[in-house]
């Protein structure tokens, strides 16, 4: 996928709604209606979301009966951000608990700066 | 601040993390070598840590599992590659069946931590690796479809700097 697909996909993602539906569709279990129940909105207004999430292929639609079908389909690189970003979440989380620990069991003495370049 | 920076390779699917304390070397070793201090901070607060097992030598093995808020455990394992104390750790972070046993067919990340004195206290560089696009995919499916951790709860975040970040 080229950058201006990159830009198209996250476009995509800069709605909650539309998140929302990439996330439940991952079972790809879910009809459009179903998917559609979880909204304050129209029908009508979901269609429109998960066609702007179709058109860049984040995620596709398959025919059952009488429904349509939606699953996630999300490209690599969209994937690879998620999950670089969820762990960089998870260690700034970590860091801060870290420096909440040291500054908490720090004896006075090395809390004090010898040479008091301390603000 | 403390992160001082943070390199995502989105090729390579690593993530390179250096973080400034204003604390002394061993003082930060022991966050990682004792496992009551190891537990205060390994997991949000929503989801903490309890280390069972904790033996940092090479080839050894740390046992731990994270309690959701519901009372769910979600046990997880570390196998220590290498080992310098108050310098550097390697090791293998994956998850575990309820038993503690290792699970095969689950995502394991490799992770590197190096400790240097700085003038105003210790530097840690944090490198984490994920094996490979297969497993991240599946690290991924889970963070969606479980809630494991904070996954979950950080995504919407997490996507919406993304996308800003995008369109900035």
């Amino acid at each position: 996928m080229n950058e201006a697909g990159v830009d198209r996909m996250f476009h995509a993602l800069a709605d909650s709604t539309r998140r929302d539906i990439v996330r439940r569709a991952v079972t790809g279990d879910l009809s459009v209606s179903r998917l559609a129940e979880g909204y304050a909105m129209s029908f009508a207004a979901v269609q429109k979301h998960i066609a702007v999430l179709e058109k860049v292929g984040l995620v596709t639609k398959k025919r059952r009966g009488r429904e349509y079908l939606v699953s996630t389909d999300p490209d690599a690189l969209v994937l690879a951000r998620l999950a670089l970003d969820q762990l960089e979440e998870a260690w700034r989380g970590r860091v801060d608990r870290m420096a909440d620990l040291l500054a908490e069991t720090a004896p006075p003495e090395q809390r004090t700066p010898t040479k008091g370049q301390d603000r | 601040m403390t992160v001082t920076s943070v390199d995502k390779n989105y090729d390579d699917l690593t993530l390179t993390l250096i973080a400034d304390f204003s604390a002394p070397i061993d003082r930060v070793w022991q966050l990682w070598a004792d496992p009551r201090q190891l537990e205060r901070w390994w997991g949000p607060p929503t989801y903490p840590a309890t280390f069972e097992q904790h033996d940092l030598t090479p080839g050894g093995t740390v046992s731990y599992y994270m309690t959701s808020p519901e009372g769910e455990k979600f046990p997880g394992w570390w196998r220590i590659v290498a080992v310098t104390p108050e310098e550097s750790l390697e090791l293998l972070d994956g998850f575990s069946d309820e038993n503690g046993n290792p699970k095969d067919d689950m995502p394991v990340t490799t992770m590197r931590m190096q400790l240097t004195t700085t003038d105003t206290g210790t530097r840690m560089a944090l490198h984490s690796v994920f094996a490979s696009r297969e497993q991240m995919d599946q690290l991924i499916q889970m963070g969606m479809d479980e809630g494991l951790a904070q996954a979950v709860g950080q995504i919407d975040d997490i996507l919406a700097t993304s996308a800003s970040r995008q369109q900035a």
